[in-house]
């Protein structure tokens, strides 16, 4: 069963039941889940959590839908793997690599649609939708046939090639919008005021949301029910970013974290920084479309909009929902964002296909970029505990790398070949 | 009568225009400021438009043809 009392607005604190809300009636402020944490503190434990499948649903006590049956393609538990080669490129000594490409649709996206679908069942829902910049369309599509309900799914027309047919595979009604994520966006929410349906990331969107805490909760059990001293994530509306930070902070004052005592959640929830949670994060986003990092860098208490004009689709918000409050996350975690030259997004992308065989899309770019700054101006030490999350497989944005395509062409014969191969280092 | 959700950013050199007051006065809207906030660079309004269908979406193209920019609330942006 889910441990969840109902919502709540971030904004002005007003409650509300869990029902199919994301707006406060009051002040229009975010809704965001409520838990009844005095209940999960009892049952909860890392036997439990090691007892449940190899997916997000082992965490179902920290989840706002029913774990008992949901709508599960195994998305989560992905590896965590140690990134000698890159990190020895670096002069990073304890890297890891949280490698979310291998999800079932390709990104980290079937963390929180898993959610959000599952949600949208028991609220009786028949259809599920979202706007998208391709990742959540192939993960809503893939989740709705699992589940066997109708997925309708929208996206920018310019989209990349592989990600249109990751989703049109799974036989969603695809729409295609003639205009950029923050029109197709608009749309659907002037669409949701009109249509019976589950939009993940409109009226499902504080449960959607919660799904991707479990990108925190997966890296401290890999790591031994410990934190890292950094992680560095890439951000487009901010939500993953703040959720990953909740997600560690949730473990500390649940008494999750190996050494660290339960502790009180405080007056609001959704805000709790444990002193154990030492975790410094680090955002990255394409200069493209960076309205997070250049508010961060320009000591600005707002998010500027932006028209986003980046490589990385995947990151191309211009108004993110969650900026303000990524911007506070930040600040309390002693971390950093910055925004990654266009230029160096595909050397991003070959530094870890080259160094660690993981084949990353433009998001992952960017944040491997992200990480190399990191490390260059030595905000990370050498020594110290660093995750960088790749959230997005490269197969899906094949056309921004199709230059290294570039085989040596010979003939059938070994004299072919050995003159060939003469220029090969 | 419809109601919309809205919300309003302005950048630094519109800050000071009134421009939902003129809202009001262009087109038959009642408009109903719910949050809002305004710093030095940039300044944002969070209201409710009432009206005719056809005068708020009238309205909300003059808002955005003054620089103004105009997001629907219901679907505040998040990763896609």
């Amino acid at each position: 069963m889910a441990f969840l009392n109902g919502l709540k607005c971030r904004e002005c604190g007003r409650e509300y039941p869990a029902e199919p809300l994301n707006v406060c009636d009051f002040c229009f402020g975010p809704l965001e889940v409520v838990y009844d944490y005095a209940t999960i503190s009892e049952v909860v434990s890392w036997d439990r959590i090691a007892s449940g499948p190899l997916s997000i649903w082992r965490y179902q006590d920290l989840l706002p839908a029913e774990g008992d049956d949901p709508v599960d393609i195994m998305a989560g538990f992905t590896p965590l793997l140690k990134a000698k080669g890159l990190g020895k490129t670096l002069g990073l000594n304890n890297l890891y690599i949280k490698n979310d490409s291998v999800n079932p649709s390709f990104s980290f996206k079937d963390r929180v649609v898993s959610v959000a679908a599952t949600k949208a069942l028991e609220f009786g829902y028949e259809t599920i939708a979202c706007a998208s910049t391709g990742n959540l369309a192939c993960s809503v599509a893939a989740h709705c046939a699992r589940a066997g309900v109708r997925a309708v799914v929208f996206i920018p027309s310019d989209l990349e090639k592989g990600k249109i047919i990751g989703a049109a595979i799974y036989n969603p009604v695809l729409v295609s919008v003639d205009g950029t994520y923050d029109q197709v966006n608009r749309l659907c929410s002037e669409l949701a005021d009109d249509y019976p349906w589950a939009f993940v990331n409109i009226n499902m969107r504080p449960y959607y949301a919660e799904g991707s805490k479990t990108l925190g909760y997966e890296v401290a059990e890999q790591l031994g029910w410990r934190l890292p001293d950094h992680v560095v994530v890439p951000s487009a509306s901010g939500a993953m970013f703040t959720k990953i930070w909740k997600g560690f902070n949730e473990l500390a004052c649940l008494g999750l974290l190996d050494g660290v005592p339960s502790s009180s959640f405080g007056v609001d929830q959704n805000t709790v920084h444990h002193p154990a949670v030492t975790t410094k994060m680090h955002m990255q986003q394409a200069e493209g479309c960076s309205p997070i990092a250049t508010a961060w860098n320009n000591n600005q208490s707002h998010v500027i909009p932006v028209r986003p004009d980046s490589l990385a689709k995947s990151l191309a918000i211009g108004n993110p929902a969650d900026g303000i409050y990524a911007l506070k996350v930040i600040e309390k975690s002693g971390g950093s964002a910055y925004a990654v030259p266009e230029s160096d997004i595909v050397d991003g992308i070959k530094l870890l296909a080259e160094t660690e065989g993981i084949f990353t899309e433009t998001a992952g770019g960017v944040t491997i970029s992200g990480l190399k700054h990191l490390a260059k101006s030595g905000a990370i030490k050498p020594d110290e505990l660093t995750v960088v999350y790749i959230t997005g497989n490269g197969l899906k944005t094949q056309e921004a790398v199709e230059h290294v395509v570039n085989p040596l062409s010979i003939k059938p014969s070994i004299r072919s070949f050995e003159e060939a191969f003469k220029g090969v280092k | 009568m419809g109601k919309q959700r809205v919300k309003f950013v302005f950048e630094e050199d519109l800050v000071k225009q009134p421009v939902i007051y003129e809202l009001g006065q262009k087109f038959k809207i009642v408009t109903n400021i719910r949050r809002a906030e305004v710093g030095e660079d940039v300044g944002w309004v969070v209201l409710e438009l009432e009206g005719d269908e056809s005068e708020i979406k009238r309205g909300l193209e003059w808002v955005s043809s003054t620089g103004v920019r105009v997001d629907p609330l219901g679907g505040d942006v998040i990763d896609g």
